[in-house]
């Protein structure tokens, strides 16, 4: 197949970027979408021309790394897949495709497609962990965990960091990124000790990251890759509320 | 030849690591303080030992190439991970996992090294727990338990189907816990790109930041290399885009001698190769081998008719196919391991009797599973694998098989380290796939998760602190020293001779180059003369890389085609060493088959009488053959018998 494609290229954060047209020929519709941008990138670099900086590294939905707007959408058209299970059999022939790099203030471009995610990290750092060393813990079957609740962090825990949630949403909340890991470890016994303090810290850090708030539009897991629920996030709001009045008292 | 001490302490097999710690050197609270150690790489190895490090004091440094520790390629494991807890009651013990694994690895692994393995996965376990990864569970709020292959007990712990994913976000965890407590600094987005060597120890590495092309240098009292397997030598292979070989061919060079490097594992369940714009593999979970069975078809005429597209596998009736695993190995039937599995794919495809449009596939159907169990709980146990299949291929595996081929997976050759898991250059050590330690010369399914977590949560944390005892009056570093000069410039040099050949071809096109000569010469059956031609091959494309390659760009930026440019040239140093290493080990042995070496039935032909061996290779200088040292494995505790899953 035959195809335009809009990319957005942008030198380095500080410089402007703005959209280029690119006609890419013969495309497989087996090939993945990503495979499509390696043909024009190998004809860009046979060219003398810059290719086009993404980010990607496993190309089978887990690693989070892949980050693109495909027509608008964050991961393109589908539901519950990333950009890089994404094949151009979703794709018309001659159809023009516009490709931009994930737009939220706290994820700043750094070259064309790629974004700058350290804020994830930082946010995981302000309390998505359970505070125990290496050693010295109990056996694994002391403590039975109901196969509900288990399933239910499970569903949590298969966030993959990629930023979708964000980039999807109007105001750039985090709130499904960070309700995610305040979940996983709400409805485990080894994540209740610090639940009260991680759920306070996270927020804070994610609000002091610049990242918006929630309006209940759904969007962030309609375009999730992982079909991370929003039930997640009034768990949360839960958790955050009751650790705050429970705070005030003490 | 260097005669290698492996240092394995004394004692009966089951006491080895208790006597070793009971012994060993420790390091005093205010002492770790002052010492610094590099981590390089952040998957489980690397993030669980950084963690622990930092949990213990000592100052750490880790490095990674991606934008966040948490997208290391151990992301990607999907069954699981082992350990002999004996839960489900069937058998298992430390003994038995420790025995799967040596036998599995096709006797040549240590004994010592591979029963520490199974003597601290247990420990994995109830850390992992404690972290709150969520294993799957039964109804009563136990730990669920699944096959692997060459087991014939249930010793996999999983997370649905994403195991690896989990217990890396628990390792990444705790990694992000020390660095928000200060005792671990992350580096994101640097490559590493030479070690630095001072009196002989380890002291420092190079790196580059792949966002400014800054290069960097960084001072440490010993460094850990974590930086997984070097299987994208072939080019396609089930491995991420950015996992490459080029931190353990630099130490290599730099006097670390690289164990068993031909030692590849190639895994059977794959999704098969489509297109030449394929950039690579994707896994299908061994896991799936519990429900799945394995099937061509009986007939020629019938597999013919399948690739020409003239009739579905689902039109076969049960007394046309041939269930080929089953038949050949009934008592553990399509739980094989993987280098037998996938021997015997290719076997079947070779002879004529493979599906596809390639007919380089066989079939991985479900069709029993759901009549037995019902769709509902085969869509529980493998629902995303199935869905990712069905993204890839366009077809639904719940109503027609799936297609597999093997592909590359694993290395289970890698930088050569003792029972400490320190290399030959001091103060230099390697952990999980980049060290060539506990799986000889085949790795078992959901061992890889086990021997990363090992060796960064419950060996490294000791032996370390060994090696460290006597360094406490060594003081910090400068890295204005010579030594660091001189590294940096041999990093600087080699990468302004990349970016000044200006050829015409691209980086991709070597290395798609290098990976058919890899597939084909140096793959799943390699024979003498196509090793010896596979070298040559290797030379002239190095030659020409040389002469011809073009990057575009300059250093100070981003520049993915310079980072791709400067793994490929490594790679074309490295599918060298893995052509000879091939074809000096005259024998075969678990992934390694030489087809001048098998057993009337087809099976691997071992020779223990010569080569009951680590080949530990030794780098003598460029464009000099390296020298073959050879670590003699001895069989205190166990009988090395013909392997046989029949």
């Amino acid at each position: 197949m035959d195809l335009t494609l809009k990319i957005w290229r942008q030198a380095s954060a500080g410089e402007k970027g703005k959209f280029v047209d690119y006609q890419v020929q013969n495309i497989s519709t087996d090939a993945s979408f990503l495979e499509m941008l390696d043909v024009l990138n190998e004809r860009l670099v046979r060219e003398g021309e810059d290719p086009v900086a993404f980010d990607h590294d496993c190309r089978e939905g887990i690693c989070g790394a892949c980050s693109l707007y495909i027509n608008g959408r964050p991961h393109g058209p589908d539901k519950g897949i990333t950009t890089c299970q994404m094949h151009m059999r979703r794709f018309k022939d001659g159809e023009t495709i516009v490709i931009e790099p994930w737009r939220a203030k706290p994820f700043p471009v750094i070259k064309d497609l790629m974004v700058d995610r350290t804020a994830f990290d930082e946010i995981i750092q302000a309390g998505g962990y359970v505070s125990i060393n290496t050693g010295g813990v109990p056996d694994a079957n002391a403590i039975p965990i109901p196969k509900r609740d288990a399933d239910t962090a499970m569903d949590a825990a298969a966030c993959i960091g990629c930023g979708a949630c964000v980039a999807a949403c109007k105001n750039a909340s985090a709130m499904l990124f960070v309700s995610a890991k305040v979940s996983q470890f709400a409805v485990l016994p080894q994540g209740k000790i610090e639940a009260r303090e991680r759920v306070q810290n996270m927020v804070a850090k994610m609000d002091e990251l610049g990242f918006g708030n929630c309006t209940n539009t759904y969007a962030c897991e309609a375009e999730c890759p992982k079909e991370i629920s929003v039930s997640h996030i009034a768990r949360m709001n839960r958790e955050y509320l009751s650790a705050k009045l429970v705070s005030q008292k003490e | 030849m260097v005669k290698l001490d492996a240092k394995i302490p004394q004692g009966p097999l089951a006491e080895k690591w208790t006597n070793y710690k009971a012994h060993q050197n420790l390091v005093n609270p205010s002492n770790k303080r002052r010492l610094d150690i590099i981590v390089v790489g952040t998957g489980l190895a690397g993030a669980s030992a950084a963690a622990s490090f930092g949990e213990m004091g000592f100052n750490v440094k880790v490095f990674g190439i991606h934008d966040s520790p948490r997208r290391a390629h151990s992301i990607a494991a999907q069954g699981g991970i082992n350990a002999a807890k004996n839960y489900p009651n069937d058998g298992d013990s430390v003994y038995r996992l420790f025995y799967d694994t040596i036998k599995g690895g096709d006797y040549r692994a240590r004994e010592a090294n591979v029963y520490r393995l199974a003597e601290v996965s247990n420990n994995i376990i109830d850390q992992c727990v404690a972290q709150g990864v969520p294993f799957a569970r039964e109804y009563g709020g136990l730990l669920d338990n699944r096959s692997f292959g060459g087991a014939q007990v249930s010793r996999t712990f999983y997370a649905r189907g994403q195991t690896g994913q989990q217990l890396l976000l628990g390792a990444y965890s705790a990694l992000s816990k020390e660095i928000k407590k200060g005792s671990v600094k992350m580096f994101t987005r640097r490559e590493m790109l030479e070690l630095v060597v001072i009196e002989g120890r380890a002291r420092g590495i190079i790196v580059r930041d792949l966002i400014s092309g800054k290069i960097e240098r960084h001072s440490a009292h010993a460094v850990v290399l974590a930086t997984g397997g070097y299987g994208n030598v072939f080019f396609l292979s089930t491995n991420a885009m950015a996992s490459n070989g080029s931190a353990v061919w630099k130490v290599f060079k730099k006097g670390a001698f690289f164990g068993n490097p031909s030692f590849t594992q190639i895994h059977p369940t794959c999704i098969p190769v489509h297109g030449d714009y394929q950039s690579k593999l994707t896994l299908m979970s061994e896991s799936l081998r519990n429900d799945g069975r394995i099937w061509v078809p009986k007939h020629k005429e019938d597999a013919e008719k399948i690739r020409k597209g003239e009739l579905k596998p689902t039109q076969i009736p049960e007394d046309r196919r041939d269930y080929y695993l089953e038949r050949r190995y009934p008592a553990f039937g399509n739980l094989v391991p993987r280098d037998v599995a996938s021997r015997a794919a290719k076997e079947r495809c070779d002879a004529g009797f493979g599906v596809g449009s390639t007919g380089l596939a066989v079939y991985l159907d479900f069709e029993d599973a759901i009549k037995r169990l019902g769709k509902h709980v085969i869509e529980a146990r493998y629902g995303n694998l199935f869905q990712m299949y069905e993204k890839i291929v366009d077809e639904n595996p719940y109503e027609t098989p799936m297609m597999i081929y093997p592909a590359v997976h694993y290395t289970m050759g890698g930088i050569w380290v003792d029972y400490e898991l320190q290399t030959t250059i001091p103060g230099l050590f390697a952990a999980g796939e980049a060290n060539f330690s506990d799986h000889g010369a085949n790795r078992l399914g959901a061992s890889a998760l086990m021997q990363g977590l090992s060796d960064g949560y419950f060996v490294l944390p000791y032996t370390i602190q060994n090696y460290l005892a006597d360094q406490i009056r060594v003081p910090r570093f400068e890295t204005n020293l010579p030594e660091f000069e001189q590294a940096e410039k041999e990093a600087r040099e080699r990468i302004d001779k990349l970016l000044a050949v200006n050829g015409a071809e691209t980086v991709d096109t070597f290395h798609r180059k290098l990976g058919l000569i890899m597939w084909d010469l140096v793959g799943m059956g390699r024979k003498k003369e196509e090793l010896e031609k596979a070298i040559t091959m290797i030379q002239e494309l190095r030659k020409e890389f040389w002469s011809n390659v073009k990057v575009p760009g300059k250093n100070e930026m981003v520049n993915p085609e310079l980072e791709k440019a400067i793994r490929v040239a490594d790679y074309l140093e490295l599918g060298e060493l893995m052509a000879r290493d091939a074809l000096e080990r005259e024998e075969s042995c678990g992934g390694h088959f030489r087809e001048e070496y098998q057993t009337e039935e087809g099976e691997a032909l071992r020779d223990d009488k010569n080569f009951t061996f680590v080949s530990a290779w030794e780098y003598t200088g460029e464009d000099k053959e390296p020298k073959l040292n050879k670590e003699p494995l001895v069989f205190e505790f166990i009988e090395v018998k013909q392997r046989n899953y029949k």
